[in-house]
């Protein structure tokens, strides 16, 4: 809880509501009639209605990228780090739109919110959705508000993904790419973790096909298992070596299957705690969203001619210890980017924090963020 | 490595407006900067330095991190108009194979070193015994990012036997003028080499 806000934070912030009949058309063949997304906006859009920026979430993600829902909140938004009155996404210069992804589960229209054709929630009968067809309902939230041009769209992992496919989709929409701790599409390595997850919920017996809602349950172990196994690909050996080591939570070894390493317990912990704020069924969308992430496979000579229809400058940044987006994924992008001869530069942050370090505080990131966005 | 204004000078010259350039070791970008702003070129700074880095970003020059010593793999063939390298050469691990990624990435490299075989150089070790420290040199040898200093000798020796055709080249004094002098003894009177060179066209696939 925050005693006081700080000076540097947005502050207390309350998320927004935009309802659109336009039906959406998705790439998997099949039509939302209509829908709600629910998102946050820091800091005022300028008169000439340039300064906006956008920021897209990552898996598990939501709209709320910044500052505090209530003074109750234990922590704040997932990029409040950079985001706030003097960051480098400073809310003084830059208006700030963060949407809830269609398919999520923390307002936007998705799998857990009541299908207007039906009366019921649709659960699994909610269409997947690709990056591209949150692109194009991120369009029609920028067309409301009346935002003629981003300054930067801005995105980390799976968000990284999304500020790609707005540069390919809307070249001339945005001025600035930030594409952070991303990959230009999965390995089968990072098909196979996903895959894994999706089992697990799959496989729980409370999932009920997806329509858990109605039997009043959630297919807890399945998604808690899900979460245990990507919070392991999200951080590095190195950060869980310093963080449990083999250290013990008794002491001693109990010879059963109980909680014994430290380890044991916090992944069980973030496990627990994730389904308590996070639906199964959208984190299978989410998971297949990023498997079918591929902009290049829709061109002859993939990424780069993807790219060269680009008019947005690119910063790429990697994290040397992410292995699941690890850096030599980033300088595909930026290979891509070279070959078609667009404007990008590419930092490679030191760090031993996995793929989580794209969220944490870092002096060198926080250099690069700052320095690039004094010139947007 | 501080780029000095006259070399500077000279590169901007060579420079065909409207080109596409790669910088490696860009510094905090002053050369890109001024290539960009009076000779229209696109292109990017290859760098490593953080601080570097963030200088660039600060003056928006397109600025790629990685390591020179790793090569220019990312690189297509005659993707870029230039390749330049400047006071860049003798401080990575091989000299001579980046020499040649300069000249395969690029359809023609400028590379500037300071000469080893400088006057004052060689005063300063063979008189005194000690490694120079100069204007061109300003590092003691513990702290010197210079790990295979070469003289203008050996430079056009190494182009000789890699088949490099050098197509211009200036020789700068120590106020870093290119005088009459100079013409006859570069090696000895020369503090900075600047070349245009390209790889014979025979190794070129």
């Amino acid at each position: 809880m925050p005693k006081s806000i700080p000076a540097d934070s947005v502050g207390l912030v309350t998320p927004l509501t935009e309802h659109f009949d336009e039906p959406l058309e998705l790439v998997c063949g099949r039509t939302l009639p209509r829908f709600d997304l629910v998102y946050e906006t820091y800091g005022k859009l300028n008169a000439k209605r340039d300064n906006a920026l956008l920021f897209c979430h990552a898996l598990s993600g939501d709209h709320h990228a910044a500052g505090y829902h209530s003074m109750e909140d234990r922590k704040p938004g997932w990029w409040d780090n950079h985001i706030g009155p003097g960051k480098a996404f400073d809310t003084h210069r830059f208006f700030v739109v963060c949407p809830n992804n269609l398919g999520g589960c923390k307002g936007s229209t998705g799998p857990n919110t009541t299908n207007p054709e039906t009366g019921r929630i649709y659960g699994p009968d909610f269409p997947l959705f690709t990056v591209k067809d949150w692109v194009n309902s991120q369009k029609q939230l920028m067309d409301s508000i009346g935002i003629n041009q981003w300054a930067a769209v801005v995105g980390g992992s799976l968000g990284g993904m999304q500020v790609i496919q707005w540069a390919i989709d809307y070249p001339d929409k945005l001025r600035h790419a930030l594409v952070i701790a991303a990959a230009p599409r999965l390995s089968a390595q990072n098909i196979g973790f996903n895959e894994v997850a999706r089992q697990a919920i799959l496989s729980d017996p409370e999932f009920h096909g997806g329509h858990y809602y109605e039997h009043n349950v959630v297919p807890h172990r399945g998604l808690m298992l899900a979460r245990m196994l990507g919070h392991i690909t999200y951080l590095s050996d190195d950060a869980m070596r310093a963080q449990f080591g083999r250290d013990l939570q008794t002491g001693r070894l109990s010879y059963d299957f109980d909680v014994q390493f430290q380890v044991e317990s916090y992944l069980r912990y973030q496990g627990s705690s994730f389904v308590d704020r996070f639906d199964a069924n959208t984190y299978l969308l989410m998971t297949k969203a990023l498997d079918y992430f591929d902009p290049g496979a829709d061109f002859e000579n993939g990424l780069a001619e993807a790219l060269s229809q680009t008019e947005a400058k690119f910063l790429v940044i990697a994290f040397t210890s992410d292995w699941r987006f690890s850096p030599a994924r980033s300088k595909e992008i930026v290979k891509a980017l070279t070959d078609a001869q667009r404007q990008v530069s590419y930092a490679e942050v030191e760090s031993s924090e996995g793929h989580d370090a794209f969220l944490l505080p870092n002096s060198y990131y926080t250099d690069i963020l700052n320095a690039y966005m004094a010139r947007v | 490595m501080s780029l000095l204004r006259s070399d500077l000078a000279i590169i901007k010259k060579w420079i065909t407006p409207g080109s596409r350039v790669l910088d490696l070791g860009c510094g905090n970008g002053a050369l890109l900067r001024v290539l960009r702003d009076e000779r229209h070129v696109e292109g990017y700074g290859l760098e490593i330095n953080q601080k570097n880095i963030v200088s660039c970003l600060q003056s928006g020059i397109n600025v790629i991190q990685l390591d020179l010593d790793k090569g220019l793999d990312d690189f297509d063939d005659q993707a870029f108009d230039y390749v330049i390298m400047t006071q860049t050469l003798q401080a990575v691990h091989f000299p001579d194979h980046l020499l040649q990624e300069v000249l395969r990435v690029g359809k023609q490299g400028i590379v500037t070193f300071p000469n080893f075989a400088y006057w004052k150089n060689r005063l300063q070790i063979g008189l005194q015994g000690k490694m120079p420290v100069s204007r061109a040199l300003p590092a003691q040898w513990y702290e010197s990012n210079n790990i295979h200093l070469c003289t203008i000798k050996d430079f056009q020796q190494l182009c000789r036997q890699r088949h490099v055709k050098i197509k211009e080249k200036v020789i700068l004094d120590h106020a870093h003028r290119a005088s009459a002098p100079i013409t006859f003894l570069p090696n000895l009177l020369g503090q900075i080499a600047i070349y245009r060179c390209q790889q014979e066209e025979s190794l070129l696939n």
